[in-house]
């Protein structure tokens, strides 16, 4: 078709109108780029992982695994364990999602099942206005606010009635593992109810009309059908704030206390791995203790790869479930 | 199935039982919402109250004053976040909205899955994460802390958000648009230029908004790349300062007057972060009426 020569055009028209057609009118150049562009985005996603990887070669190769379990930081003697840390963060993101997963499903089903229409929007807007307040913000908050009024007497109400539990062993401090989960239960309530609430819109109608039919409340309804219908969403709305909750940095620093300490107690200050490198990082001085901490980094990334792959995957299956079944 | 026999049981024994865990249950969930209304108004209202003490047009054009000197402001902070902000604009921008023409028409291609999931799982990493990235990639081949290596960071961050929507609100773009183009002969690039790009750019622009909203509040990634920077700086090779570091750095001191500065350098920064996602949802609103009303 292009070569056509039948066809007599004059000599330059016809080179530079072949030329235009060869490259698609433009359309070979934006199809590159648009690929080249996706392409980037992709190779961005996998540097980091080859950054960290390549980065904190120091580190593991003279602690090897023992790094994970190690209890000792001492940036002099250069002798580095990740444990305090690792827990620190295990401890608080999991105690931060135990309480926010019954406030954000009520707030999920208030908002998707039970609030009138005008009400929906509006109260949608404010609740996923928390998740746009800066980090330092809650910070900030949090250290001389939250803490000082609301999350010390508690930790001193439990400290009075259940020490015989070593999770409210005293003495009783300020910023404590306490603080962190409350501020980071408050910091994920957005994505686990936000996420949940998509998560029961796309269920479909009938299954609601089916339950309600046979006579079952509104809260049987919602406890009985459509729960275990969107359980995999939700479980995977619960993954995604718990990888939130990891990963959270200035916050949780602000107010955890920053103490290497392993004991079980909730009231005491603790550490977390995001703060020890948001505190040490820039003062790092010997490239092992850099290295170090940027294999902190990498432990964070892998965890929080791993529960988003988890958690979209969930999320994935409950959409294409729905869409399957609207089929059928 | 088995759960739903009970329900059939209807004005037994339990049907009373049953009606109270209903009303019991359904206002727990009212209660839930809240309780989580409660803390966000908490927040701004006490930042409004604290930070509004000090607030002055001083705040806005001034450098910071050493400990224990009265006044001055956050003038540096203010010009290095527009900075950082924009360098991670002017990344993250063209290469989301290239790749997002790329992913919304191929969308289960290969590269498009990928690209999609990436994009997901991208958003999930910390952003103090993206800092280190920042940090190995460009203070340590520069050896200096500078306002690129933050806005490089920043850009990473932002990246999966406008991609992500654009990508959203190109697919929302009628098929007939875009056939009625191509089928003028108009090439795919003056389509999606042309025709997909201002059709969706309300969404796209919504997109957009979100991002540098995201992003502007972030002080974990600052930290070791912007470093911070008491003076006034443009230069994109230097250390600059940024409002949430300097809260930061403002709320952890042990001075007095700096909390105080911290709080209304909070306040300029909330105002800055709801005002801009107010305006975005106010655009989509608007958009969807727009919509609907034909």
């Amino acid at each position: 078709m292009v070569t056509d020569s039948k066809v007599e055009f004059p000599r330059r028209a016809a080179w530079s109108a072949q030329l235009t057609r060869r490259l698609g009118h433009g359309d070979l150049f934006f199809r590159a780029l648009t690929v080249f562009a996706s392409m980037l985005v992709l190779l961005v996603t996998l540097a980091i992982g080859y950054e960290l990887w390549g980065n904190s070669a120091l580190p593991r190769d003279k602690f090897g695994l023992q790094f994970l379990t190690g209890v000792d930081w001492n940036p002099v003697t250069e002798v580095f364990g990740a444990l305090p840390f690792i827990y620190g963060t295990l401890l608080t993101s999991f105690l931060a999602v135990l309480i926010s997963v019954p406030i954000g499903l009520g707030i999920a089903i208030f908002l998707a099942e039970l609030a009138p229409t005008w009400l929906r929007q509006p109260l949608g807007f404010l609740v996923e206005l928390l998740a746009a307040v800066p980090s330092v913000i809650y910070g900030l908050w949090g250290l001389y606010v939250f803490v000082p009024i609301l999350v010390q007497p508690t930790a001193k109400l439990l400290n009075a009635n259940l020490s015989f539990l070593p999770l409210f062993e005293g003495p009783v401090f300020g910023p404590s593992r306490l603080a962190a989960a409350l501020i980071l239960s408050i910091m994920i309530l957005p994505t686990i109810s936000s996420v949940s609430r998509d998560v029961l819109l796309a269920i479909p109608r009938a299954q609601r009309e089916a339950s309600l039919a046979l006579g079952a409340t509104e809260w049987e309804t919602i406890s009985q059908v459509l729960m275990p219908y969107g359980l995999s969403g939700i479980l995977g709305a619960v993954i995604l704030g718990l990888g939130r909750a990891l990963g959270e940095t200035i916050a949780v620093t602000m107010v955890i206390g920053n103490n290497l300490d392993l004991s079980a107690s909730l009231l005491h200050p603790g550490y977390t791995m995001a703060s020890i490198i948001a505190n040490e990082f820039s003062e790092a001085t010997s490239d092992l203790y850099r290295q170090v901490l940027i294999e902190i980094g990498l432990v964070l990334f892998i965890i929080t790869l791993l529960l988003n792959l988890i958690a979209r995957l969930l999320v994935w299956r409950v959409a294409r479930r729905v869409s399957t079944e609207a089929r059928v | 199935m088995t759960a739903l026999t009970s329900p059939l049981r209807l004005r037994g024994v339990n049907y009373r039982r049953r009606k109270l865990t209903n009303a019991v249950m359904l206002t727990l969930t009212g209660v839930a919402t809240l309780l989580a209304v409660f803390p966000l108004i908490w927040i701004i209202a006490y930042v409004a109250m604290e930070g509004g003490r000090f607030l002055s047009v001083d705040f806005f054009t001034q450098l910071p004053t050493p400990v224990g000197v009265p006044g001055g402001g956050v003038a540096n902070a203010i010009v290095g976040s527009a900075i950082v902000v924009g360098l991670a604009c002017a990344i993250a921008i063209p290469l989301s909205l290239v790749a997002a023409f790329y992913v919304s028409d191929h969308p289960d291609a290969p590269l498009g899955v990928a690209v999609r999931f990436g994009t997901d799982v991208l958003s999930g990493v910390p952003s103090i994460v993206m800092g280190i990235i920042a940090y190995t990639v460009i203070v340590l081949t520069q050896k200096h802390f500078s306002a690129l290596a933050g806005g490089f960071a920043l850009a990473i961050i932002m990246t999966p958000i406008v991609l992500r929507t654009t990508e959203e609100m190109l697919r929302l773009v009628p098929r007939n648009l875009r056939e009625g183009a191509l089928a003028l002969g108009a090439p795919e690039w003056k389509t999606a230029v042309q025709v997909l790009l201002p059709a969706a750019l309300n969404g796209v622009v919504t997109g957009i908004m979100l991002g540098i909203a995201r992003v502007a509040g972030e002080a974990a990634p600052m930290i070791f790349t912007a470093f911070g920077n008491p003076f006034f700086s443009t230069d994109p090779n230097q250390p600059i300062a940024t409002l949430p570091h300097t809260i930061y750095i403002y709320a952890i001191s042990p001075y007095k007057d700096w909390h105080d500065k911290a709080w209304t350098t909070a306040l300029v920064l909330i105002a800055f972060v709801l005002g801009l996602n107010v305006l975005a949802r106010g655009l989509t609103a608007w958009r969807t009426r727009q919509l609907s009303g034909r």
